[in-house]
């Protein structure tokens, strides 16, 4: 009994303990923001507005937010479009090697893209007058998503059964109507998924926005978050914290939006 | 009508699913294809649908030499084991599809849905989504669809094998009428005996990739031309006991009985008797098998005894409540028999 007792109340701390672990950060980003002097430690605030009013001020704060849009939500459309394509190509067609070059692509884009490929790709995107746009980030942080969306995807329409294609096809629909009436509504949920993901990590991606742009006026909020320190190199809680804030809801919103929206679940109509 | 000539199909790898397979089937017929699976049958649907490109050979519908033709311009209406229903459409929209493909207008749409629907009884349902449907109903929509599309023939691909035994029957006997209704050229693919006896006109059954023999219903369970369509065919296994001639008589598991003409000296032939043909005498007999009652199994209406008899099993359908005893002896007499000369039908 009492064994019993101790054992539940060690369990509990433990949860206890994770719990704060991880509610603390969001608990800071929730309090710092109307804190007049917010401190690295969470506290009840003396509630102010200020530090809104002084983000607003800041040149670069709310365009960056315009540009994370811009260069996610390019990401995305792109990510999403590309790996369907491929995805849906490499699932119904049966290609000598096809297995073997997804997990390739899988492995190499895991150990290649991001730091170790860092110089060339910078070379590259010099020599193609890509520096300092939005195109250029786009691209460059696309290539890195792709490979995973698409083995994503390509797992989402290896579980849609070809007989639904195959029964429009009798019917006569052409493959363009295939792919809007039938194909893309299936897989849906997996689409989104694959966007969220994709404009996702792009919101929170730092050094590729941060090599590839010079221009502070195109660069990504998570870029500009870097800037908000004074002169000597010490951060100032009060703007970081409230551009966090900022910053953040536009990802919960999309979050919210898609879930509700496309909801991800499936409606059946295949008798197995 | 659908005529096919010559039809073969092999596939990468060199597996001859079909081997140059010759069929018509006429005008208003409800033709079943039958085997056991790996047969080909599928193969063959999928070929007249136009889901799979023959070999060589060629099809015909209605006169139109369709075998290079895409599947959607071959006037064919397809329902699929799994019935396919679009699981993101409701039950109005599927029906409708192949008239959406073909630009008629949304109201016109709706509205020869709702009719088909009526005739099917999904006249309450057309809001629901596929997931929202029992199985009968999702293959009553899947069967709506094809037919709302007023095709040339009808293809169907096992289309009761998905329903609960119940349910199938009902199935079956709605589905034939249907057919007898709609008067559309109608072509299924079927493993089940019973059910390509109950719904076929005619019944091609197959294996490995050929026809092995084309007739009605009452001619293939009366007559099966070969020892693999006499195995096949029944709900109970017919029983096939080898024997020899001589001196014009047949030699069977331990019984004498008459030979057909044609049978030389010393012939080796298996005599096949369905157990629901088969006699039990509680006597001697010449011309009876006799064997011992090994097992009873209850069919309902009757039961089945298997007798055994040397290496043999033969097996009788008796009455319900006339069956005998296990292990009594008993002689088996045929009423009907048929006799099979190097796997092919003699007499």
């Amino acid at each position: 009994m009492i064994r019993h007792t101790v054992g539940r109340l060690v369990s509990t701390v433990f949860v206890a303990v994770v719990l704060a672990l991880f509610a603390l950060p969001m608990l800071w980003l929730a309090a710092a923001p109307f804190d007049a002097s917010p401190t690295i430690t969470t506290s009840v605030p003396e509630f102010t507005l200020a530090n809104f009013a002084a983000i607003l001020d800041n040149p670069y704060a709310l365009g960056s937010i315009g540009n994370s849009l811009i260069q996610g939500g390019g990401a995305a459309v792109l990510v999403v479009v590309l790996a369907a394509l491929a995805a849906y190509a490499l699932s119904r067609v049966s290609v000598p090697g096809r297995d073997v070059l997804l997990y390739l692509l899988l492995l190499l884009s895991s150990v290649v893209t991001g730091t170790a490929a860092m110089v060339p790709i910078f070379e590259l995107a010099t020599r193609l007058n890509l520096i300092d746009t939005h195109l250029g980030v786009i691209l460059v942080v696309s290539g890195g998503l792709l490979p995973a969306a698409i083995f994503i995807l390509k797992d989402f329409m290896d579980e849609t059964p070809t007989s639904y294609e195959e029964s429009a096809r009798v019917f006569g629909a052409s493959p363009l109507q295939i792919l809007r009436h039938i194909t893309v509504p299936l897989v849906r949920p997996g689409l989104a998924t694959i966007g969220v993901w994709a404009l996702a990590s792009v919101w929170g991606g730092f050094l590729f926005q941060f090599i590839l742009l010079r221009d502070p006026e195109k660069s990504p909020g998570s870029v500009i978050l870097y800037t908000l320190y004074t002169e000597g190199g010490a951060p100032k809680l009060d703007l970081i914290s409230t551009f966090s804030l900022l910053y953040s809801l536009p990802v919960v919103a999309m979050y919210l939006f898609v879930s509700q929206r496309y909801g991800f679940r499936f409606h059946g109509g295949i008798k197995r | 009508m659908i005529s096919l000539h010559g039809l073969t199909k092999v596939f990468p790898g060199g597996v001859r699913a079909l081997d140059a397979i010759d069929l018509t089937v006429a005008d208003g017929e409800f033709f079943a294809l039958l085997g056991p699976s790996g047969c080909g049958k599928t193969t063959l649907l999928r070929t007249i649908a136009g889901l799979e490109i023959p070999t060589s050979g060629n099809i015909r519908i209605n006169e139109a030499d369709v075998t290079r033709l895409p599947p959607g311009r071959r006037d064919v209406a397809m329902v699929f084991q799994d019935y396919a229903i679009f699981p993101h459409m409701d039950v109005t929209d599927n029906i409708a599809y192949p008239l959406r493909i073909r630009k008629v207008p949304r109201a016109e749409r709706v509205r020869k849905a709702a009719e088909v629907a009526r005739r099917l009884s999904l006249a309450d349902l057309l809001h629901r989504r596929p997931a929202q449907l029992s199985g009968g109903q999702q293959q009553r929509v899947a069967l709506a669809r094809a037919i709302a599309c007023h095709p040339a023939a009808f293809l169907f691909d096992e289309p009761l094998s998905n329903l609960d035994a119940r349910l199938r029957l009902e199935a079956r006997t709605f589905l034939k009428r249907l057919q007898r209704e709609l008067a559309v050229t109608t072509v299924f693919v079927t493993h089940d005996q019973a059910e390509a006896l109950a719904l076929a006109d005619r019944i091609a059954v197959m294996s490995a990739g050929r026809m092995v023999q084309i007739g009605t219903p009452a001619e293939i369970f009366q007559r099966p031309s070969t020892t693999f369509v006499a195995s096949f065919i029944g709900s109970t296994p017919m029983n096939l006991l080898p024997g020899t001639s001589t001196r014009g008589a047949l030699h069977v598991a331990g019984a004498v009985r008459a030979a057909p003409a044609g049978l030389g000296e010393g012939d080796e032939i298996v005599y096949g008797v369905r157990p629901e043909y088969m006699g039990l005498s509680e006597t001697e007999r010449q011309d009876g098998i006799p064997g011992t009652v090994a097992v009873l199994e209850n069919l309902g209406t009757g039961v089945l005894v298997t007798l055994e008899s040397g290496d043999h099993l033969v097996q009788a359908v008796v009455p319900e409540g006339s069956e005998p005893a296990l292990g009594v002896r008993r002689w088996a007499v045929p009423a009907r028999s048929l006799v099979y000369r190097d796997g092919a039908l003699l007499a």
